[in-house]
């Protein structure tokens, strides 16, 4: 598909130091602070999940309430009721951390921002500064989520206890402390981010694509990043909108949701899922593309039914915007609202399934080959299914009324996001972590990484199945005796997903103290896309002579 | 491709453009604030009601019982209740009653209402065509004020595949203390 061509070195002199990161324009430079960014936001994010998990793992209340003492400093007989809203605010800033500043990052900032310039053959991104931009933002709106966490939510308690989805009234009159505008103000920082981003992807797949890169021959990571954004460009302004009419009903008196005035908290919630169902696709997509490169490259074929793959995501993007509701049909929809959501959300699970059953026809006949990558991208495929029926399940606004805001949807969306998203990372990580940095990793420890992390995120999560089913609420610190046996099982689950994550540390300071050098294209004839053309890692710039596509 | 000041501005064209549609959308989402509100009004939707002139003038022999809720904030020292708890009334047929609210506080205080109806579907059926709904109410201390409401249940509700099976609708009122910015929307949804 691609010629290839001579990377040719820069002519004025690079920033070195501080100053080549600070003030970077590069967008590999840039890929790569965003890809670190993220392994740190999903470490502290894991933490809050894992100190979650403790507390869980046994009925009654084991440690939120020393922690709570230890981290807020309360007397004794306050530490209990503080302990209790640690562990809801533990919730919140778990969601918004690994959705924001977790998978976000690693998708878009990281991967897209490597990747998309060299797989359409550009030089860089459209706009490097605004790119730059894009990136540092996410610093003080990651600080000011944390601030979040330490500073009065509900009077004499800390942090924000809203759930990632701030609902009022609990966000608005619960919360007459500051770090519910702390985690607003947080999100607004993080979603200017992602919209400067996002005019910068669109622009520069739409404009700077080498000569003969048509948008039909685009590779399907660069399709899936081009629905991403545009998902992003519509949404994130909704949401932006929604939490602004919150900061203002939180201090400067407005009512949009204040029901005694007239207003009403219904709408926010409209307004929330309109932005919060692209989110989850915005979140996956990516996922979709890096998936579709790796399988195609260890089957040493090229992915079956590409134009199908790229409109499917397309499908995906544009019905992702028209079935919101289904995640409020406890609301008081009428029959025929809740009948038009239950069948729109089915009709996603098509487009999905071209995916799903895409992938399996590309490795059908393929001449396989089990290297890490593609062990991780098999596992995501599994995975994201599992999750993906317990999502069909879900759209049936019957069984809904029995499942909502259980542990059952818990574990469906941590199928499709917790284990599909960062397994599709991982692999993609291990996929592209030779190009990236020039080094071989050990094969031997990513694929321990991934057996580790399969068998601990499958205890955590299919368990909770069970629980839901049975009835266990989420978003509770606590929860009857019954429930007791499965909980257990699911906290052992997360304590083993930890030992992944150190061994996924190990093996990142293994590879760079080892220094073997990875060739240019370590995964042979499989591998097509014009990242391989050239060396490991890229140099600083690359295609100064655009490359022609055949 | 050759051109470098080409290629920009076509970048700038393309940013511009991008920026324009994420400027829309926030746009949009302060449009649905009042969008929304007229959707309700219009449609009934979670059991807004109705406001009408005087009934329609056709009534049924068919009865439908109507229970009357009453809340009052906890910000507000009243006591609120309605007159009587449940009414049988005739399809079509106007009918009034009326709530009772005391103010129990040493000094005066005003109240605003918000209301609805349960279940959600019955309120584009439910007409009011005299209340105290949009109007602030001042109680000084001690005083106790009967407050009316004429209302009537249109026929149509019979119609209507999702309400026909309908045997009870509850009215609920629920009493905050005003402020002068809520009357003034309250004003605004009246004019409405």
């Amino acid at each position: 598909m691609a010629t290839a061509h001579a990377a040719h070195d820069d002519h004025h002199a690079d920033p070195t130091g501080w100053r080549r990161y600070v003030y970077s324009t590069n967008h590999k430079d840039i890929g790569t602070m965003y890809l670190w960014f993220s392994i740190m936001a999903g470490v502290v994010g894991g933490i809050l999940s894992v100190l979650m998990r403790m507390e869980l793992q046994e009925p009654g209340i084991q440690i939120f309430h020393g922690l709570a003492q230890m981290v807020y400093g309360v007397g004794a007989d306050a530490a209990l009721d503080n302990g209790k809203h640690m562990f809801n605010s533990f919730v919140t800033a778990h969601g918004l951390i690994m959705v924001f500043f977790m998978i976000m990052p690693a998708m878009i900032g990281g991967f897209g921002n490597w990747f998309v310039p060299l797989m359409i053959g550009a030089p860089d991104m459209a706009f490097p500064r605004m790119n730059n931009i894009s990136f540092w933002l996410l610093v003080p709106a990651f600080t000011l989520l944390l601030i979040s966490m330490f500073v009065e939510g509900p009077a004499g308690m800390h942090g924000a206890g809203t759930g990632w989805t701030v609902y009022a009234p609990l966000s608005t009159s619960a919360h007459p402390g500051p770090s519910v505008d702390f985690a607003i103000l947080s999100l607004h920082i993080a979603g200017a981010s992602s919209i400067l981003g996002a005019i910068n992807f669109i622009t520069t797949i739409f404009n700077m694509r080498a000569p003969g890169m048509t948008l039909h021959k685009m590779p399907l990571f660069v399709w899936a990043v081009l629905v991403t954004v545009f998902l992003l460009l519509l949404s994130l302004p909704v949401l932006a909108g929604a939490i602004t009419m919150l900061l203002t009903d939180r201090n400067f008196g407005t009512s949009f949701f204040e029901a005694s005035q007239g207003g009403d908290p219904v709408l926010y919630q409209h307004l929330f899922w309109f932005f919060g169902h692209p989110e989850v696709y915005i979140l996956i997509l990516p996922g979709f593309g890096i998936i579709s490169h790796i399988v195609s490259t260890f089957s040493r074929k090229p992915v079956f039914g590409y134009l199908g793959m790229a409109y499917a995501m397309v499908a995906i993007g544009v019905v992702g915007f028209i079935v919101w509701a289904h995640h409020m049909y406890t609301v008081g929809l009428d029959a025929d609202t809740q009948a038009y959501f239950v069948a729109a959300t089915m009709i996603i699970a098509v487009p999905t399934g071209v995916k799903i059953f895409s992938w399996i026809a590309t490795m059908w006949g393929g001449s396989i080959e089990f290297r890490a990558p593609m062990v991780w991208a098999i596992g995501f495929i599994f995975l994201f299914t599992v999750g993906g029926v317990t999502g069909v399940v879900l759209a049936n606004a019957g069984v809904d009324r029995s499942l909502h805001d259980t542990y059952y949807v818990v574990a469906h969306f941590h199928y499709t996001m917790s284990l599909g998203a960062t397994f599709a990372i991982f692999a993609g990580w291990y996929y592209w972590f030779p190009k990236i940095f020039g080094y071989m990793y050990s094969d031997a420890i990513a694929k321990l990484h991934f057996w580790v992390t399969f068998v601990g995120v499958n205890l955590i999560f299919f368990p909770q199945h069970f629980l839901g089913l049975a009835g266990m609420p989420r978003r509770y610190i606590d929860y009857p005796e019954v429930f007791a046996g499965w909980n257990y099982v699911s906290s052992i689950g997360s304590y083993i997903s930890a030992v992944g994550i150190l061994i996924f540390i190990f093996g990142v300071i293994q590879a760079f103290s080892k220094k073997v050098k990875a060739a240019d294209n370590p995964w042979g004839e499989g591998a097509t896309t014009l990242e391989w053309t050239l060396p490991s890692p890229p140099p600083f710039h690359q295609f100064s002579t655009l490359p022609v596509i055949k | 491709m050759s051109d470098r000041g080409d290629i920009q501005r076509k970048n700038k064209r393309v940013a511009v453009m991008a920026l324009g549609v994420s400027l829309a959308m926030l746009g949009a989402a302060y449009a649905s604030v009042p969008l929304y509100r007229i959707f309700c009004q219009v449609t009934g939707f979670g059991g807004t009601t109705q406001r009408a002139e005087a009934a329609t003038g056709q009534v049924l022999d068919t009865e439908i019982s109507v229970r009357f809720d009453a809340n009052v904030s906890d910000k507000l020292s009243w006591k609120f209740h309605a007159g009587q708890p449940t009414i049988r009334v005739r399809l079509g047929e106007p009918t009034l009653i009326h709530y009772v609210a005391t103010n129990t506080a040493t000094h005066e205080t005003t109240g605003t209402a918000i209301f609805n109806v349960t279940p959600p579907e019955a309120g584009i059926y439910f007409n009011k065509i005299e209340c105290f709904c949009f109007t602030e109410q001042t109680l000084k201390a001690g005083e106790r004020a009967e407050m009316p409401v004429q209302f009537f249940v249109d026929p149509d509700i019979l119609k209507d595949p999702d309400t026909r099976a309908i045997k009870e609708i509850t009215l609920s009122y629920s009493f905050y203390p005003a402020t002068t910015k809520a009357a003034d929307k309250q004003a605004a949804v009246s004019t409405n």
